[in-house]
């Protein structure tokens, strides 16, 4: 460590001696003015943050680790700041609102360090070591903004994957799948197991895929369908698709795909009289005997 | 509909290319989209932008779902077979009648005979072999530019119809 940085190190921490809650008051107020009033965050924990933030600075920057890995190895500091990203991002909080919380820092530092030396050049190598620091944390607070809201994401796309594929008896041995949303590789597989699956369980013999929600049926998932129409068969369950709606039906035909083999249905009802009929001489015995 | 124009044979120094070109006084008025096709999400991303430029262009349901459905086809082709490529949607007009044109390119390793990938059936995946010619079907102005190892390149219309 140079030096002038030691001397530029002293100076900050100087400034900042006796004034951590001072600074930590004008942080919060700084960040007040810069962002719109934030909605997930209340007062009272922007000022536990606030604390927290202005005193591992400081030991971060009495610490030995030389300016430029502060941030990235200081371990109070470092925790702090992800700390303080990771609730933004989860409080639904702007990118914007998220780096200029930390940059706001940068502010009241400078002007606690204006206040305690007159000296030009002094105050110039500490405006330098605050940049230098607290650009590193804006940086910081950026990335595990960013990678907040990708957990978020990436949690969102698991459980739609569990949410999205249901399978209900909807009479004796009739199954229901709806069909919602995109059928791509990931859910497909899913789509053609859970079916599968509650006919063994179930000893079902009719399996109704409904498609009323699935916006665009191409090759792809045509060709998904037929592969679960088949399986069912050959699970010895036969496999009515329905609601294909006048669009999707004239693309399926301009498209060529021939589904002729396919018990097919307009709508979810129609499907469920054809599977009642079909299943008609194997229905539950009823519980209440029915007077003649 | 089925068009057969201008189809010169593939050899290696000829791009092999089907369907008729397109009449360059279309007017093409801002603004375009472009889509990047490099994972399977952005197929999902297609549907959506292609969607909203059919509604933008005021089609009917049907032809929303027509054009819809051709993208899908195509962006998953340039994706599974042309290993990522590029969509372009345009908003052409010709003579007071808004379209949409679909333009699709990957630099994959080409399709050697154009002509034939167009018929039903035809596969080099495990895929149906529907797609290509299916898209041609369900879009007015259809046209497939191929080298082998030079990529593939599809323009693909569908007009307002009234």
């Amino acid at each position: 460590m140079s030096g002038s940085e030691v001397a530029a190190r002293q100076c900050v921490v100087g400034a900042m001696e006796g004034r951590v809650d001072e600074i930590a008051d004008r942080w919060v107020q700084l960040q007040a003015r810069w962002a719109a009033p934030s909605t997930g965050i209340r007062e009272s924990e922007l000022r536990e943050e606030a604390d927290a933030l202005v005193a591992a600075v400081a030991t971060g920057l009495e610490s030995p680790l030389p300016v430029e890995q502060i941030v990235a190895s200081h371990v109070d500091l470092n925790r702090t700041v992800t700390e303080l990203s990771l609730r933004r991002a989860r409080s639904g909080e702007s990118p914007t609102a998220t780096s200029l919380a930390v940059l706001a820092l940068k502010e009241a530092l400078l002007e606690a360090v204006q206040e305690s030396t007159q000296d030009s050049g002094k105050l110039f190598s500490a405006a330098l070591l605050i940049n230098q620091l607290m650009d590193a944390a804006g940086a910081l607070s950026f990335d595990t903004y960013v990678e907040g809201r990708e957990e978020i994401i990436h949690r969102q796309s698991r459980q739609l994957l569990e949410l999205s594929t249901p399978v209900v008896r909807l009479w004796g041995k009739v199954l229901g799948v709806p069909l919602i949303g995109t059928l791509d590789t990931a859910r497909t597989q899913v789509v053609m197991d859970n079916p599968l699956q509650a006919i063994q369980d179930q000893e079902s013999t009719v399996a109704i895929i409904d498609i009323t929600g699935v916006p665009t049926v191409d090759t792809a998932v045509a060709q998904h369908l037929m592969q679960t129409v088949q399986a069912v068969r050959l699970m010895g369950a036969d496999c009515v698709i329905s609601g294909i709606r006048p669009p999707i039906a004239q693309t399926i035909a301009q498209l060529g795909i021939d589904l002729s083999t396919i018990m097919t249905r307009a709508t979810l009802a129609d499907a469920l009289s054809e599977a009642v009929e079909l299943t008609a001489g194997s229905l539950p015995p009823s519980d209440a005997p029915v007077a003649r | 509909m089925a068009r057969r124009a201008n189809t010169t044979p593939a050899d290696a120094t000829t791009p092999a290319t089907v369907g008729a070109s397109l009449t360059p006084g279309d007017a093409v008025s801002e603004p375009t989209t472009v889509v990047a096709l490099t994972t399977e999400e952005d197929l999902l991303a297609v549907r959506h932008v292609v969607r909203a430029a059919t509604l933008a262009a005021g089609f009917g349901l049907v032809d929303q779902t027509r054009v819809v459905t051709a993208a899908s086809e195509l962006a998953r082709n340039a994706y599974i077979h042309g290993g990522g490529g590029t969509l372009t949607i345009e908003h052409p007009h010709r003579d007071g009648t808004k379209g949409v044109r679909l333009t699709i390119s990957d630099e994959g390793p080409g399709i050697a005979d154009p002509e034939s990938a167009l018929v039903d059936g035809y596969t080099t995946g495990a895929g149906l072999g529907h797609g290509l010619g299916g898209a041609r079907r369900l879009m007015d102005d259809f046209e497939v530019h191929s080298q082998s190892g030079a990529g593939t390149t599809v323009i693909a219309t569908r007009w307002a119809h009234r």
